[in-house]
């Protein structure tokens, strides 16, 4: 198996920062580091297993309504994952709300369903899902990492920036609320992007 | 044999056997994870409980917090029952009251057109009422559900024991845009609700929910949620709808207070059951009050 199915989605082919799919989603849930990585946990288990179920029947699958098929498939782990996390992590699911269900109209899932899966065997399409929901996954961590220390001085809950530093108690520091509202998290996509085009010259385009 | 993948006979066939196998697999993990789902939601109702009563803010940071919220409500979730319109305890386990079947009967009485229909409506009501005790405090709680913008809203209201002050507040709802609507259930705007009095110059009236209406010397009014006005009106609505189907239980409790008969009624010689409130003791001769029952049906033969 080719080694660069696991490694493109990473840094060469990242879903956010290089085919730019699923930023509605690293908006919404990045708020704080918890919330981002049970996303990156669903969208990683989603991408992976329906890609490799589609991939599995792909040579079934009526081509005329396959994009309904594959709808199917990704939703029945989308609910799944819904059902387990409202048994199982009640404050999370509550916290994530809807964006769960909407990872059925994650375009990185259809994608890589559309684009790899279709035409590759079920062992390759669940790398390569499991890959592209961790290079999403890993963005997601990035800015919620940064978002919940600037914005809350927190992270997973737990108070970083000391209270005494805070103005309240006496000190010269305050949270930035602007990092707390979702325009913000759509600037430090785009710092991220910047960063990894510096560092990446073949992603940048020819003048 | 090649099998033609795109006849229609195919499709058909290929699809209806594909939805029929997912939906089996959903309806399965759905009611086998039910049980669980449930007690969440009912561990969640517990702390919106106690939050109204401005118990359990600490409960996130406990380790076992579903123990913690559990041991802090049967501690102070001293009692809890189902009145009717009039404000009789009746028949119920008031917390298994679906909220919304309520609501849907306060809609129709507040849209009825004659008093005759709103009269039959009001007589299916079954309104619930959680009595919480901190200290020597007894507080009463009781709900209110609405419309929001996308979806329901709902709350509880903790009642000090002159059944006129607002003790605390919680409210939640199932999808109002973040950042607006969906501030009502964060603690800036629920505590604006302490202290708040459910009267003026006597008669009732609801918290109104309007910008500017957090004034100190306003004793009825909290300010809105920029931006989440809907959410704010629909709340300011459903907070109303349901007091006010309340009242008839809070004025008897309001006529109880002043009086030395311990349930508003004239002294019978009788053992009264008498409710948790109690302000002052029965101080009538041959009147003796239980402090464990509300119901006032049950009179009981007072021996010496």
């Amino acid at each position: 198996m080719d080694k660069s199915i696991l490694k493109n989605p990473f840094f060469k082919a990242n879903p956010i920062t290089v085919l730019v799919l699923g930023v509605c989603s690293a908006l919404a849930v990045t708020v704080q580091l918890k919330g981002a990585c049970v996303m990156a946990l669903s969208v990683t288990v989603v991408t992976g297993f329906s890609s490799m179920l589609v991939s599995s029947i792909r040579n079934t699958i009526p081509n005329r309504v396959r994009i309904i098929i594959q709808l199917v498939i990704v939703a029945l782990f989308v609910i799944l994952i819904d059902q387990f996390l409202k048994a199982y992590a009640y404050d999370v699911s509550k916290q994530l709300s809807v964006y769960i269900g909407l990872i059925i109209t994650n375009c990185i899932i259809m994608g890589r369903i559309e684009a790899f899966a279709l035409g590759n065997k079920p062992f390759p399409s669940l790398v390569d899902g499991l890959a592209n929901g961790m290079g999403y996954g890993m963005v997601l961590v990035v800015i919620a990492f940064i978002r919940e220390l600037f914005g809350s001085g927190t992270l997973f809950g737990l108070q970083i920036i000391p209270q005494s530093w805070y103005i309240a108690n006496g000190g010269f520091y305050e949270n930035n609320g602007l990092i707390i509202l979702p325009p913000m998290a759509l600037i430090i996509v785009g710092c991220i992007i910047w960063a990894q085009r510096a560092v990446q010259k073949e992603l940048q385009e020819e003048q | 044999m090649k099998l033609n993948t795109n006849s229609n006979i195919y499709t058909i066939i290929y699809t209806t056997i594909l939805v029929v196998l997912v939906a089996g697999v959903l309806a399965f993990v759905s009611t086998a994870l039910k049980p669980k789902q449930q007690e969440n939601i009912a561990l969640e109702k517990m702390q919106s409980l106690l939050r109204a009563a401005r118990l359990g803010d600490d409960a996130s940071a406990q380790n076992n917090k579903s123990e913690y919220i559990k041991a802090l409500y049967s501690e102070h979730m001293t009692n809890d029952f189902v009145l009717d319109y009039e404000g009789n305890v009746i028949e119920g386990e008031a917390f298994e009251i679906d909220l919304q079947s309520q609501y849907n009967i306060i809609k129709k009485i507040v849209a009825a057109k004659t008093p005759e229909t709103a009269q039959a409506l009001r007589e299916q009501l079954q309104l619930p009422v959680f009595v919480c005790t901190i200290d020597e405090k007894v507080l009463n709680i009781v709900p209110c559900y609405g419309a929001g913008l996308w979806g329901p809203v709902w709350g509880y209201i903790a009642i000090e024991d002159d059944f006129e002050t607002i003790y605390g507040a919680v409210f939640d709802h199932k999808g109002e845009t973040p950042g607006l609507g969906a501030e009502i259930a964060h603690a800036p705007f629920y505590n604006q609700f302490v202290g708040k009095k459910l009267s003026k110059e006597g008669e009732f009236k609801s918290i109104s929910i309007v910008k500017g209406g957090g004034q100190a010397d306003n004793p009825n009014g909290v300010d809105a949620i920029s931006g989440g006005t809907i959410t704010s009106q629909s709340l300011e609505q459903a907070i109303a709808m349901w007091l006010n189907e309340y009242q008839a239980y809070f004025n008897i409790k309001r006529a109880a207070i002043g009086s030395d008969d311990c349930c508003g009624e004239e002294c019978c010689g009788e053992e009264h059951n008498h409710d948790q409130n109690g302000k002052e003791p029965c101080a009538g001769e041959g009147c003796v009050c239980k402090k464990d029952s509300l119901n006032h049906e049950s009179h009981e033969q007072y021996t010496k």
